[in-house]
Order: structure tokens, then C-alpha cells, then sequence
């Protein structure tokens, strides 16, 4: 997991290496610095040796100024390293999402993965960046003063080796038992945010039901809930520092008694107990820096593997190898096909699905809500896999398409389709992106989208908030299907696309895709009996199953299901909504 | 729909005054903790104090016992030492333990201050007008739960105590400088002088950087966001390269800015660090000189045992400003945080001042007597200003709207000129292109919004008088965006009525035609809804929020396209059912669909605010007006 965030260090491998390397310039000119001023004290001041002030002085500036390089070094290039496997992740993750198929997405969520992006990618930021610069600190200079208190006398350092051990064992201990709960904590958090948000999102609901003093004692009570659950982990983790301060006041005392004893024998001088007791206060707080670093990295340690998680999905649709780039034509066969959302032991959505459509045949498809509409047409453009049978597109297995150009060949405006950021333009050439100003107009002429955006003061240049959200919902789904259409694609899909255009439009709209592309396949998804019912055949689907696959009069004549839709939307009376347009 | 005014992008961090939100934190921390805090005042003292007994002891330990003990004659007489050594023992001891105290005073106050500011924040929200949510982003508004929250704890958890902590180590330091010499002392403020100008220089850069960092870092994360939620669009249109190019610039100019900010950042910390060492061998030389060269008789001169003890507080004067330097971007980031807080804690809420109210009665010897239990009667329980007595008028669901006038804002009016009456019991169907005012007219019945000018009565009671808890209480809405809250699917239907027994919530879901498909889900009735109903199709959710709806069982329903993303089979059965309901109450529906608007008993035909065209399904079908080109194609085949 670790493994898998580091390779994306990339370009940053020689910041990565530089950092380290500096801040260990930085702590060796650091750790000289206190012996330069025990001898600015015991050889100069003491001595009244003014030369001798100014030229360890001097030294002293000298060592200041490498001490300077060494943390300007690090802190540039640390800056650098993680800024950039921030960047690298980022980029990497984004891209492995681009090669993710429909079930893929379906398995992370989105909010999954914008979290992942963003959220998660920082504290991974972090972290590294306090690897790369604490981490090395913190225990080098750690040895290095071990290894000067051994150097001066054994018995005393085996001291800050009991302490220091002691000290470790204490300190996981209470990491260990604290990163419970704080584990338990975060996610009730992260419900606690939810909540507000759909607090937020549902304001009108809220307020329409009269449900504030609910749901104000609802989030008093998750208030409190967080309360007590982080009160609790913080406390386990509040002894911490304590202790460590009186490991530390007990290591000087013992040393300080031990030390007196020993010079009063002869075996120590007073010079070397100054210099014990200076390494005992570096080595316990590099300690403290250590443990600091462990509570980092734990925290990021959920981060990492939220996002190896990503970077290690395996996208479960791929172009097949030697793939066949052109569709030769719209005809669409499903042979015996089963489909589930998961693949295993999951209940089909789709069961035994054969059907035979000729290049060019206008399709709609009906059935109730929840009968998996979608779920069928999805499989044409391979946004999913079946789970048996298979599913020919002019001739061909889907699966042996290159995607891109089964994709564009086949033209799928959906249920919860998106605009993007941008002029209506640039929205419209997602369809195609050598679109002509004129050849765009003509595909929002077509789905009757010209007059608005023609009634818009910027007209075709009007800019797209984010999510669409200055457009009405009718209005959105007009500029999809003319996104759509600039694909001229050999299928087209509409999966209740016109759903909030009204009756006549969608009559236009209908009659307009009939003349101009009479050899596009039309699959035609709709609540509206009168949005398909001038379609060549129909589908009825019922609970993911074909119900019949007929002409609107025979259904009429022949079908209980469509039948009755039929009459619930005309009340079986004269047919004022379905007036037949020439 | 509402206009969004200025929704996109968040305030730029400018802070008016961070005096005063400082201060105003302090105080809001300060009134719920207060005695917390004293202590934790007394906690830092004692081990600010304790240490530097610590100190002391160290200094004191060669020159005032272990030399004396090699200088006496005899055995070593290590009495004195071993009490000494007992006495800062109970110091280090004490220090621990306030240490320790701090923490866990710390931990109620940090923790206790969050939920505070949370509820605190949380209900006002509650109660603020619809408006604000119009003109509010919702992410903006999270953000101040998340993001603003999380710099507040920073602040009190750590920033707080680390100035409390600076403030005392500087001011008992630079007093016991004061005492020992003048001149170094000023040598000394020279100094932090300098190391106060490098930070300055060097936390401007970085803050800059800051600024520009988090606005890229919106900018990632608003496209990653739209991205994201559009990844299927992406997919179907193959767009996937041209996306990851437009992230990959994004993304590198974020990179570019971290990058810049973090450095900076970096560097504050050595750069403060070798200037304080700097300072330090300044201290020395001049020291040197002062104890060297100048006469004892001088009031300048100074011992070595001062200088040793100068040189120390040097250190301890520098360390403190070091780390408030170290802190500057989050304390400006809290502070900007704060001020977002405050900002939605003080918005208005929305205001009631009806006094008319809603009560379950019944009918005795032919006069309406307020009762405890449901009857399925209401009635309007008014309560004279004047004398106080109080009579009760039948809740029917006549409706009157008269020559109302409104706009979201007052330079652009949405409706204009609304007479409308809904008679008890009546079906009244508002159609129209979108962007006619269809929303609007209900959103006033309920007073989401306040009218401008006109009248909107309720069984002859002006809207304004009746309580909105009580007047929205005896409207039940449904909307077209349907929202569910976290919990299962029994507790959504259930949020129409609260002590509802599971009897109810079945019957309800079987009257809304959703029982056969809870059926279905893997925990039917319990299973768990997460993320805003995302595993349920748009028609589940509505048919969900039906049966919410079905379950209040209100004296007058609005449906907002409640029953759009349904088939039409399943809508006739949620019809049948719905108008089972309804019997005898007044219903406004607003639908695109001919079949569920068809059998009302008037419908409006809206454009551009007005009421064109008014009168049943035959009448206006037969007047050939809008209504019958709205819903036929016969204006293409003209």
C-alpha cells in the first residue's frame, strides 16, 4: 500500500532524496552549536578570552549559516517533493478513474471518490512532507546523541536507553489504544456532516413538515455524540505528554544524583555531566518529534489506502486487443442475455433477453418504474458487461469493439445526463469536437434547442454554471440530445431524455430526428405513450423480463400492460395529447 | 426557480476586523468555559514556573552542590543535594500533573466549545427563510460545518494555549533580563526585532501563496467535483482525454502554488532558528565585552554567572516568538474561519409573528371544541389580541389568493396580479413552461416566501396570522426533487408523522404503491438509505416521499410534479390511492403531464407570472387557447 503511493514519487525522487539529506546538514550544524557555546562559556567567558569568544563566535555564525542552508534546502525541496506526489496522485488517481467503467464508478461512489481526490490526497501531502523533513530529524539526532552520551560514559546513557525503551513501549501502547477509537470517532463524524448536509439539501422538506425542533434535537444528540467519542479518544492520547515529561524530569533527577555520585568518586567530570544532561533534553524531545510523526502517519495511513484502493482497481471493462474501429450499422441483436449489477449471486435485472433490430428501426421502450429500461440499453454501448448471452451491435459482439468508437457510434443521451462548466458550445463539441458553428446550430435545431439559446443575450456562447444549473430542466435535456446527435451516431439512445419538455416539442423533436437521420437506429426510452407510440416497434418491458416487442397496434390490441398505460394517459377517451402530427 | 445571487466560489479571505473576531472567539469560549479556562491559566503558570525550577536546578546543580562536595574535606556530605534534589522532584512532580490538567481541561473546552458553535450553528440555520438557501451555495454552507469548524479547533486546541504559554515565558523572561542587564537586553530586542521583520517578510509571501493555494485547490476540487459527478456523461462521450488534459493544467498550477506556499512555510522555521543563534553569539561577544572590559564600579559591568544565566534567557526569549511565528497562517486561516461562522450564526431567521394556531377538535352539541387526539378535524384556534378570548373556526381549505404581487428580489417581480380561489375540497392545477411561476405561487402558500403585495387567505385568515409551524403543518408538500434523509426506509415515510406505528408506515407505502417495491429491497422496510437515496431510482424516491407525505395525512396537499419521474401505470395507481386521500381536500398539483392534471376541478395555465387562461380540461380544450397548445402538437402542424 505504502509501496504503491510511493512509486508515484516520479520526478520528485531527487527532492525526495535532497530534503532528507539537508535536514541532516541542518541537525548536524545544529547539535555542534551547543558544544560551540559550552566553549564560548567555559574557554571565553569564564576564562576572560575575548579572542576566544570572537573566533568560536565566529565559528558559531559559520555553523549558523550551514544550519540556515541546510533547513532552507530542505524546506524548499520537502515543499517541493510533496507538493509534487500530491500532484502525482492527483493526476494518476484522476486518470485511473477516466479508464474506470460504469461498475466501477457504481462501486466507489462519488463522493467516494472526490473525497479520495481531494481530502485524502492532502493528508497523504502531509504526511510525506513531515517524512521527508521530521523523520529524518527526529532520530538522527536522536543517535547522534545517543551515541555521544555512550561515548561519554556508558552507565549514564544505558539510562536514556531504559527511558527511551520504557518510553516507546508507553507511547504505542497509548497510540494503539487511542487510534481505536479515534478509528471509531471519524466516521461518525463524517455522519454527523451528512446529516447536515441533507439538512442543507433539504431545507424545503425541513421546513415544509415543520421538522426543525427534530432535526435540531437529531443533530444535538450526534453533537454530543462526537463530543463524547472524541473527549474519549483524546483523553487516552492526554496522558502522553505527561508522562513523557516526567520520564524525562525522572531521567534527570536519576542522572543528576548518579552524576554527583560519580564525580565525587572521580569518575566523572563536571563538563560531562553539562553535556549529559544537554543530550538528555534532545534525545526525549526527538521523541516527542517521533511520536508526533507516528500519530501523522497513522492518520494518513486510512488516506493511503483509500487511495491505493483506487489506484489499484482494475477497470473491469477494457478495449480488447486488435479492436474494430468502425460500427458497419445500427442493428442491434441481444441473444439470450442475463444481466446483474453484481457479479456475483447478485439478483439479474435482466433475464433472458433476445431481441433483433434492424439498422434504422425506431425503438421505444416502456415498462414501469424499476422494470431495468436502463440497465438494457446501457448494454448496447458496453457501459456494462452482461452477465451471459451477448449483445451484437451491426454484427458484431460488442466486446470486440474499440470503445471509444463503439461509443461514438453509438450515442447514448442519459436518464441523469450532466452540462458541464463552460459556453454551450464547448458543450455541445463534447459530441465532437471539430463541430462547425454551423453544424452545432443544426444539431440544436433538431432537438428544438436553437430558439432558446437564440433567446439567451450570449446565445451560443451563454456560459454553463456548474451542474447546469441556469438552464431549466427542459432546456438541459435539449442540449444533451443535441450534444448527442453531433456524433452522428449509427444508434442513437434516448433514456427519457425528453422528460420535462412538453408534449409538443418533444412531438417536434421526434419528427425533426425522423427526416434528418432516417438511417440512425432510434432507441426510444419514455414515460410518454406518446413519445413512442410512432415508433416501428415496442418493447414492454416488465420486471427485466420482455413482456412483447410489438407494433402500437398490436400492443394495443394484444398487450394487457400497454394497454393500460395507454388508456391511464388518455383516459381511453378522444386523444387531445397524442393529436397524430404529420 | 429562485435566482442564485453571487452562489459560485467562496468569499475571498479578507478580514474586516480580526481584532474583534478574535476577542469575539475568546468570549464564546470564555462564557461556556470560563472557569475552565482560569485553570488552565493556573495549569500553564505552574508548569511554565515548574520548569523553570528545572532550569535552575540544572545550573545551580555543579556549581552550588557537587563542587562544594569535592572542595570539603572528608567524606561527601550528599545531604543538601538529595534535598535539593527532593524539592524539584515535587516541582517536576506538580509541573506534570498541571501539565496533564491542561490537557484534559483543554480537551472539555476545545471539544465542548465544537459542539457548542456546532448546534449554536445548526439552529439558526434551521431557522433561517428559504431565501438563504437560494442564495447560499450548499457547498459554501458545509463548509462552514467542516472546514471553518476544523480551523477553530486548531485554533483553541493549540493556538490558544501556545499564546497563553508565549505570553508568560516572554513577559516573566524579558523582566528577568530587565533585572540582569540593560544593555543586553536591548542587544536582545534588536534582535527579535529582526527575526519579528524576517518573519513579517516571510509570512506575507507565504500567506499570499496561501491564498492563491486554496483558490487553486478550489479550483482542482470544483472540477474533480463536476468531473466526478458527470463520469458517466464522460464515459458515454468518450471525452476522457480531453478532461484529464484540462485536470493536468489544473492541477500543475495548483502544484506550482503549494509548492510555493510550503516552502516558504518551511523556511520560516531555520531562517527564525539561526537568527535566534545569531542572537545568541551577539549576546555573548557583547557580554564578553561587559564582563571583560568594563569595571565592576560601572553600572554596566556584569559577572560571568550572568552572562551564563543571560544567555539562557536569550534562548527562552527567542523560542516563544518562534513558534507564534510558526502559527501566523493558521490563526489567520481560524480567523477567517470564525468569521464565516459568526457571519451564519448572525444572519436573520425568519420571522413569525402569527398567532393563529392549528388544534384537533371535535364537534360538540354543534360547536367546535379543541381536543388532544387526532380526530381527522381541524380547526383554526384564534386567540384575540384584544380580549383574549378565543373562538375556533373549522379548518376547510378555502384558499384565496388576491392580486398578489411577488419577486424574489423587488426589482424583478415573478408573479403579478394572482386572484385565485380553491374552494374546499377542490383539485386546482397550475401548468405552464418552466420558469412560469408554477413553484412559486405554492412556495407562498406555505409562506417559504412573504408576498409583496396582495393577499393569500386560509379560510378567510390572512396567511400572516397563522403560526408557520401551524399553517405548514396543515399543508403537505410534496416536491419534485425528492430528498431522503440517512436512516431506513421506515424512518423516511415516518418523518411525516413521527409516532407513527409500522401498521401506518406499510399502509402509507401501500397507498404511495411503494410497498412492492420496499418489499423487494434486501431489509424491505429497514433497509437502510444512504447518501440522499442514491441506490433508489429517481421514481422510488418520489413514490417515498408520497407515501411521507401520504402519512401526515395533511388538510391540503401540494404536489409539485411530485409524480414526474413515475410511469404512468404506476402513477394511476398512486393516483387512485392519492385521491382516496384526498377526498374532500383541497390538492394543488403542478405537472407537465396531462394525465395527472386532467381531472382537476380548475387549472391555470401560467406564463411569465400571470394567470392566462383559467377553467376545466374540456372548457380550455374547447377555448383552443394555450392550454390546448401546450398539450397537443397541433402548433407544428399548423
Amino acid at each position: 500500500m505504502v509501496g504503491r503511493i510511493l512509486k508515484e514519487v516520479k520526478q520528485y525522487t531527487f527532492a525526495s532524496i535532497i530534503t532528507p539529506v539537508s535536514m541532516i546538514l541542518e541537525v548536524v550544524m545544529e547539535l555542534s552549536i551547543p558544544y560551540l557555546m559550552a566553549s564560548i562559556i567555559d574557554k571565553g567567558v569564564e576564562a576572560g578570552n575575548m579572542k576566544h569568544i570572537l573566533v568560536v563566535g565566529g565559528y558559531m555564525v559559520i555553523a549558523a549559516l550551514f544550519g540556515l542552508l541546510g533547513g532552507l534546502l530542505g524546506g524548499r525541496f520537502g515543499a517541493k517533493a510533496s507538493a509534487g506526489l500530491a500532484r502525482n496522485l492527483r493526476e494518476s488517481m484522476y486518470n485511473r478513474i477516466q479508464s474506470f467503467s460504469f461498475s466501477n464508478i457504481d462501486k466507489f461512489s462519488t463522493s467516494g471518490l472526490v473525497t479520495r481526490l481531494t481530502t485524502d490526497v492532502t493528508n497523504i501531502q502531509n504526511a510525506y512532507q513531515m517524512m521527508l523533513r521530521i523523520a529524518v530529524r527526529a532520530p538522527l539526532s536522536m543517535i547522534i546523541a545517543l551515541i555521544m552520551a555512550f561515548s561519554i560514559n556508558k552507565k549514564i546513557a544505558s539510562i536514556y536507553l531504559i527511558a527511551l525503551v520504557f518510553l516507546a513501549v508507553v507511547m504505542i501502547t497509548i497510540m494503539l489504544n487511542a487510534t481505536g477509537t479515534f478509528n471509531k470517532a471519524f466516521p461518525k463524524y463524517d455522519a454527523l456532516n451528512e446529516s447536515i448536509q441533507e439538512n442543507v439539501a433539504a431545507i424545503r422538506v425541513v421546513k415544509a413538515y415543520v421538522r426543525e425542533e427534530q432535526e435540531i434535537n437529531k443533530l444535538h444528540v450526534a453533537a454530543k455524540n462526537i463530543y463524547d467519542i472524541f473527549v474519549k479518544a483524546e483523553m487516552k492520547i492526554s496522558v502522553a505528554f505527561p508522562i513523557m515529561n516526567l520520564v524525562v524530569y525522572a531521567c534527570i533527577i536519576l542522572i543528576s544524583w548518579i552524576g554527583a555520585k560519580m564525580i565525587v568518586a572521580g569518575d566523572l567530570t563536571t563538563g560531562e555531566l553539562t553535556s549529559l544532561l544537554a543530550y538528555c533534553m534532545s534525545i526525549l524531545f526527538s521523541m516527542m518529534l517521533l511520536m508526533m510523526i507516528f500519530v501523522m502517519i497513522s492518520m494518513s495511513i486510512a488516506s493511503m489506502k483509500r487511495v491505493s484502493e483506487v489506484l489499484n482497481e482494475e477497470p473491469d471493462i477494457v478495449n480488447p486487443e486488435n479492436p474494430v474501429l468502425e460500427v458497419p450499422d445500427g442493428s442491434i441483436v441481444f441473444k439470450n442475455v442475463d444481466f446483474s449489477y453484481h457479479k456475483e449471486g447478485g439478483e439479474p435485472v435482466l433475464k433472458n433477453i433476445n431481441l433483433d433490430i434492424k439498422s434504422g428501426e425506431v425503438i421505444g421502450i416502456m415498462g414501469a418504474t424499476g422494470s431495468s429500461k436502463t440497465s438494457l440499453v446501457n448494454l448496447i454501448s458496453r457501459l456494462y458487461d452482461v452477465t451471459e448471452g451477448e449483445v451484437l451491435v451491426g454484427g458484431r459482439n460488442v466486446k470486440e469493439y474499440d470503445l471509444t468508437a463503439l461509443r461514438s457510434q453509438v450515442s447514448v443521451v442519459l436518464q441523469k445526463n450532466e452540462l458541464f462548466t463552460g459556453t454551450i458550445y464547448e458543450n455541445l463539441r463534447w459530441g465532437n469536437p471539430e463541430a462547425t458553428e454551423e453544424q452545432c446550430k443544426e444539431a440544436c435545431k433538431l432537438a428544438c434547442a436553437d430558439d432558446f439559446i437564440t433567446s439567451f443575450p450570449d446565445g451560443y456562447e451563454t456560459h454553463i454554471e456548474q451542474g447546469g444549473t441556469n438552464v431549466s430542466g427542459g432546456q438541459k435535456q435539449r442540449l444533451c440530445i443535441a450534444r448527442a446527435l453531433l456524433k452522428n451516431p449509427k444508434v442513437l439512445i434516448l433514456d427519457d431524455s425528453t422528460s420535462a419538455v412538453d408534449t409538443a416539442t418533444d412531438a417536434r423533436i421526434r419528427k425533426a430526428m425522423r427526416e434528418a437521420i432516417p438511417g440512425t437506429t432510434k432507441i426510444i426510452i419514455a414515460q410518454r405513450i406518446s413519445s413512442i407510440q410512432d415508433a416501428d416497434r415496442i418493447i414492454v418491458l416488465d420486471d427485466g423480463e420482455i413482456n412483447a416487442f410489438d407494433t402500437h397496434e398490436n400492443l394495443l390490441k394484444n398487450n394487457e400492460i400497454y394497454r393500460e398505460v395507454y388508456e391511464s394517459q388518455t383516459g381511453g377517451s378522444r386523444d387531445f395529447d397524442e393529436t397524430e402530427v404529420s | 426557480m429562485p435566482p442564485m445571487r453571487g452562489a459560485m466560489g467562496r468569499p475571498k479571505p479578507k478580514l474586516e476586523n480580526p481584532g474583534k473576531i478574535f476577542f469575539r472567539i475568546l468570549g464564546s469560549v470564555f462564557s461556556n468555559y470560563g472557569v475552565h479556562l482560569v485553570f488552565v491559566f493556573l495549569c500553564i503558570i505552574i508548569s511554565v514556573f515548574a520548569s523553570l525550577q528545572g532550569t535552575l536546578f540544572m545550573k545551580n546543580l555543579i556549581d552550588d552542590y557537587i563542587k562544594p562536595m569535592l572542595l570539603s574535606e572528608g567524606p561527601a556530605d550528599f545531604a543538601p543535594l538529595a534535598r535539593a534534589i527532593l524539592r524539584v522532584a515535587i516541582f517536576y512532580l506538580l509541573g506534570a500533573v498541571a501539565g496533564y490538567a491542561q490537557n484534559v481541561l483543554m480537551i472539555y473546552v476545545t471539544q465542548g466549545s465544537l459542539k457548542n458553535m456546532r448546534n449554536k450553528l445548526f439552529e439558526r440555520m434551521e431557522k433561517l427563510p428559504i431565501g438563504y438557501f437560494d442564495s447560499h451555495a450548499r457547498g459554501d454552507i458545509m463548509s462552514t460545518y467542516t472546514n471553518d469548524i476544523d480551523t477553530m479547533r486548531q485554533m483553541i486546541s493549540q493556538s490558544l494555549p501556545q499564546m497563553i504559554n508565549s505570553v508568560i515565558t516572554v513577559v516573566s523572561t524579558f523582566v528577568s533580563m530587565v533585572v540582569l542587564s540593560i544593555p543586553l537586553t536591548v542587544v536582545t530586542l534588536v534582535m527579535v526585532g529582526v527575526m519579528m521583520m524576517s518573519s513579517k517578510f516571510i509570512a506575507g509571501r507565504s500567506s499570499k501563496n496561501f491564498v492563491e493555494q486554496q483558490k487553486k485547490l478550489g479550483a482542482v476540487n470544483g472540477y474533480i467535483e463536476e468531473m466526478m459527478n458527470g463520469q458517466k456523461v464522460i464515459k458515454v462521450f468518450c471525452h476522457e482525454e480531453e478532461g484529464m488534459a484540462k485536470f493536468r493544467e489544473l492541477n500543475d498550477s495548483l502544484f506550482e502554488s503549494a509548492d510555493k506556499a510550503n516552502a516558504y512555510v518551511n523556511v520560516l522555521m531555520p531562517v527564525n532558528a539561526q537568527l535566534g543563534n545569531v542572537s545568541y553569539v551577539i549576546c555573548a561577544i557583547v557580554g564578553g565585552i561587559l564582563t571583560i572590559f568594563v569595571p565592576a564600579s560601572s553600572p554596566f559591568s556584569f559577572t560571568v554567572g550572568g552572562l551564563v544565566s543571560f544567555l539562557t534567557l536569550n534562548k527562552n526569549f527567542t523560542m516563544p516568538i518562534n513558534q507564534i511565528s510558526q502559527q501566523f497562517n493558521s490563526i489567520v486561516m481560524a480567523l477567517a474561519g470564525a468569521d464565516r461562522i459568526f457571519k451564519l450564526m448572525d444572519e436573520t431567521p425568519e420571522t413569525d409573528n402569527g398567532y393563529v394556531m392549528l388544534v384537533n377538535a371535535k364537534e360538540e352539541n354543534g360547536q367546535l371544541v379543541e381536543c388532544k387526539e387526532r380526530t381527522g378535524t381541524w380547526a383554526w384556534k384564534h386567540t384575540h389580541r384584544a380580549d383574549g378570548s378565543v373562538d375556533y373556526k373549522p379548518l376547510c381549505g378555502d384558499i384565496v389568493f388576491d392580486g398578489v404581487d411577488f419577486g424574489y428580489v423587488p426589482e424583478k417581480m415573478v408573479l403579478h396580479d394572482i386572484v385565485l380561489h380553491a374552494l374546499p375540497g377542490q383539485k386546482i392545477a397550475f401548468v405552464g413552461s418552466t420558469g412560469a411561476g408554477k413553484t412559486t405561487i405554492t412556495n407562498l402558500i406555505n409562506r417559504f416566501y412573504d408576498i409583496q403585495d396582495g393577499k393569500i387567505r386560509y379560510d378567510g385568515i390572512n396567511v400572516n396570522k397563522i403560526k408557520k409551524a401551524d399553517l405548514r403543518r396543515s399543508l403537505g408538500m410534496v416536491l419534485q426533487d425528492t430528498h431522503l434523509f440517512s436512516g431506513t426506509i421506515a424512518d423516511n415515510i415516518r418523518y411525516g408523522k413521527l409516532d407513527a406505528t409500522d401498521e401506518e408506515v406499510k399502509a402509507a407505502a401501500k397507498l404511495a404503491n411503494a410497498h412492492s417495491f420496499i418489499k423487494k429491497l434486501p431489509e424491505g422496510y429497514n433497509t437502510v438509505i444512504s447518501g440522499d437515496g442514491a441506490n433508489l431510482s429517481q421514481g422510488q424516491r418520489q413514490l417515498l416521499a408520497i407515501a411521507r407525505a401520504a402519512i401526515a395525512d395533511p388538510p391540503v396537499l401540494i404536489l409539485d410534479e411530485a409524480t414526474s419521474s413515475i410511469d404512468t401505470r404506476t402513477e394511476r395507481i398512486v393516483q387512485e390511492g392519492m385521491d382516496r386521500l384526498m377526498g374532500g381536500r383541497t390538492t394543488f398539483v403542478i405537472a407537465h403531464r396531462l394525465s395527472t392534471v386532467k381531472n382537476s376541478d380548475l387549472i391555470c395555465v401560467l406564463e411569465h407570472g400571470r394567470i392566462v387562461e383559467r377553467g376545466t380540461h374540456d372548457e380550455l380544450i374547447e377555448a383552443k387557447g394555450r392550454y390546448y397548445t401546450l398539450y397537443t402538437g397541433n402548433k407544428i402542424a399548423e
